[in-house]
């Protein structure tokens, strides 16, 4: 290979002068002013928010641990965690039965993305609520033939069912497309080396092509849960005591609207912002092979280049 | 046609065996009918220019790609089928993905999973696929790195390599599922100039031992070097074959003359 040619070999003595090394940076007073003012802005904004006594922070503060209220945030989170999983369950089965070749396993998902994206949720969950009225009950039967067993609707569809199914089956259909756009990202050769390979379809997907795709699937999840957290708030019309339910039984009653509200707004950001971070460690365990001096780079990796010429 | 031709003798029984095998992509002929034997042990290379149909050729032996007409054998096994109550089967996906774990295979494009360490590209498979124990694979995978001369990179992720070392993991890869059949599928087509010797070097090395190879490639001097037996195809069909003194050295047929002129 080549010696280190000299970076000093530029002629005369005057080019250390333009040597970058010794480059600065000039000061910028425009960037300063900009942080000045948008300081200033700031400050005062919330200056004004916390001295406005309409806000009632210290019914915020009376109010934010709340047995009430804490019992509302445990349903938001229960709800969002049992829906978000069903959801990417399902999700991921029917983005599965989406790529198939099989045209009914594919038009099933089709036709259920086109149901669940193409309807508004609230009218969805209020469907599932009143699912009584439209067949009082329900039974397990062969198709034209005797009944086996049944129940009575309302028994089965609480508030709860009502809540978990209308927001996982919604979830799940938006889940399929984002898991659909992650399968597809990954590079076509995958799949054929791990067919090559001798592998079965299934372990092809689980070994191979999902964890590549969850690079992709998992920033937009993200969102969608962060989305899902506040979509739980649609339950409150079916007397689903959720965070934004239980703050409205206590403003009912005491009529501090602003401050209940501002204690649910306040339990909701907490909410996002630690998924926030749990999402960027997420993000950074499947970029793991991206980065190029990880782990066994501690060997200079350049080493065994030179003996083949 | 469809009936399985049973050799008797089964020393001659060649290890790869197909009989008039015809592909089209939609209305495209790619294959016109290819007749091909591969004994035991040989290396067999097979040049020709792009859209020949050579690379599909060799992807239709491991069923990648599925044949219109004729039929391949490998080991004794019809791909693709079998014969249930005399009738001619198509395989199930499984059924196929079976057949396939006694053949190897090396890519353009290297392919290695991005998201496994070197070490875990080449355990892949064998453990489990193969149902080999893990510590049996990781001391064979150790084994083909010496070989192919990384031994110090397993723990690397492939992003991590130049071309011609993820080429070398994946012959070892490759080579992990001990296989009776190595297909090699433009394997320095990818690379820099500068490092398709060690490649060609590890693939030698490999010929040398006696593993049956069948390899498509535009390296004439491997093929010079390291063939038993070079295929000239073009348009579908086999052009020309024999020795690759015969073939390279002194070709019969026009388009071999041409094609080969281009090289000197």
């Amino acid at each position: 290979m080549s010696t280190n040619t000299s970076p000093r070999a530029a002629p005369s003595g005057a080019a250390d002068f333009r040597d970058v090394a010794t480059a600065h940076a000039p000061f910028r007073y425009g960037r300063l002013a900009l942080w000045l003012i948008v300081t200033i802005v700031v400050v005062d904004f919330g200056w004004i928010v916390a001295n406005n006594e309409n806000f009632g922070w210290p019914v915020v503060a009376q109010y934010f641990f709340d047995p009430t209220v804490l019992s509302g945030l445990y349903v938001s989170l229960g709800l969002t965690v049992i829906a978000m999983i069903l959801g990417v369950a399902l999700g991921l089965i029917i983005a599965i039965m989406r790529m198939s070749d099989d045209r009914l396993a594919s038009g099933f998902a089709s036709l259920f993305i086109w149901f669940f994206r193409g309807t508004p949720l609230l009218v969805q969950l209020i469907f599932w609520y009143n699912m009584s009225t439209l067949f009082p009950n329900l039974s397990i039967a062969i198709p034209f033939g005797p009944t086996l067993a049944s129940w009575d609707t309302n028994s089965v569809i609480t508030p709860m069912t009502a809540a978990i199914v209308g927001l996982a089956l919604n979830e799940a259909a938006y889940m399929a497309e984002i898991i659909r756009g992650g399968l597809l990202s990954v590079e076509r050769g995958q799949a054929e080396t791990a067919q090559a390979f001798g592998m079965t379809k299934a372990r092809a997907l689980r070994r191979i092509i999902i964890p590549q795709a969850m690079r992709s699937i998992v920033p937009p999840t993200g969102n969608q849960l962060i989305s899902m957290i506040k979509a739980t708030s649609l339950v409150s019309v079916i007397a689903m005591a959720d965070l934004l339910y239980s703050v409205q039984s206590i403003y009912n009653r005491t009529f501090e609207i602003v401050p209940m509200l501002m204690v649910a707004v306040i339990w909701y950001l907490l909410i996002t912002s630690v998924l926030n971070i749990g999402q960027s460690y997420i993000e950074a365990y499947y970029g793991r092979s991206d980065r190029r001096n990880a782990t066994a780079a501690a060997k200079p990796a350049v080493v065994t280049e030179e003996a083949s010429h | 046609m469809t009936a399985l031709v049973k050799e008797v003798a089964v020393d001659a029984k060649p290890l790869v065996q197909a009989r008039n095998v015809h592909k089209a992509f939609d209305q495209l002929e790619v294959l016109k009918g290819i007749d091909l034997d591969v004994a035991p042990g040989e290396v067999v290379v097979v040049l020709g220019p792009s859209g020949s149909g050579k690379s599909t050729f060799l992807r239709c032996i491991n069923h990648l790609e599925s044949i219109q007409q004729g039929f391949i054998e490998v080991d004794g096994e019809q791909i693709g089928y079998r014969v249930k109550n005399d009738r001619l089967e198509k395989l199930t996906d499984n059924g196929i993905a079976k057949q396939r774990r006694k053949i190897g295979m090396v890519f353009q494009q290297f392919n290695l999973y991005p998201h496994m360490t070197v070490l875990q590209n080449i355990i892949e498979a064998p453990v489990g696929v193969h149902g080999e124990s893990r510590k049996d694979a990781i001391e064979n995978a150790r084994q083909l790195l010496k070989r192919v001369g990384l031994s110090e990179k397993e723990g690397n992720y492939p992003r991590q390599l130049s071309g011609g070392q993820q080429q070398r993991v994946a012959i070892a890869r490759a080579l992990a599922i001990k296989p009776k059949l190595m297909l090699f599928d433009e394997p320095t087509s990818a690379l820099d100039p500068e490092l398709v010797g060690e490649v060609l070097a590890t693939m030698k090395d490999l010929a040398k031992q006696g593993l049956t190879m069948i390899v498509v490639t535009h390296e004439i001097g491997f093929a010079k070097e390291a063939a038993d037996r070079v295929v000239f195809m073009d348009g579908g069909v086999i052009v020309e074959q024999g020795k690759p003194e015969d073939v390279i050295g002194n070709p019969q047929h026009p388009r071999t003359q041409a094609f080969l002129s281009r090289f000197l």
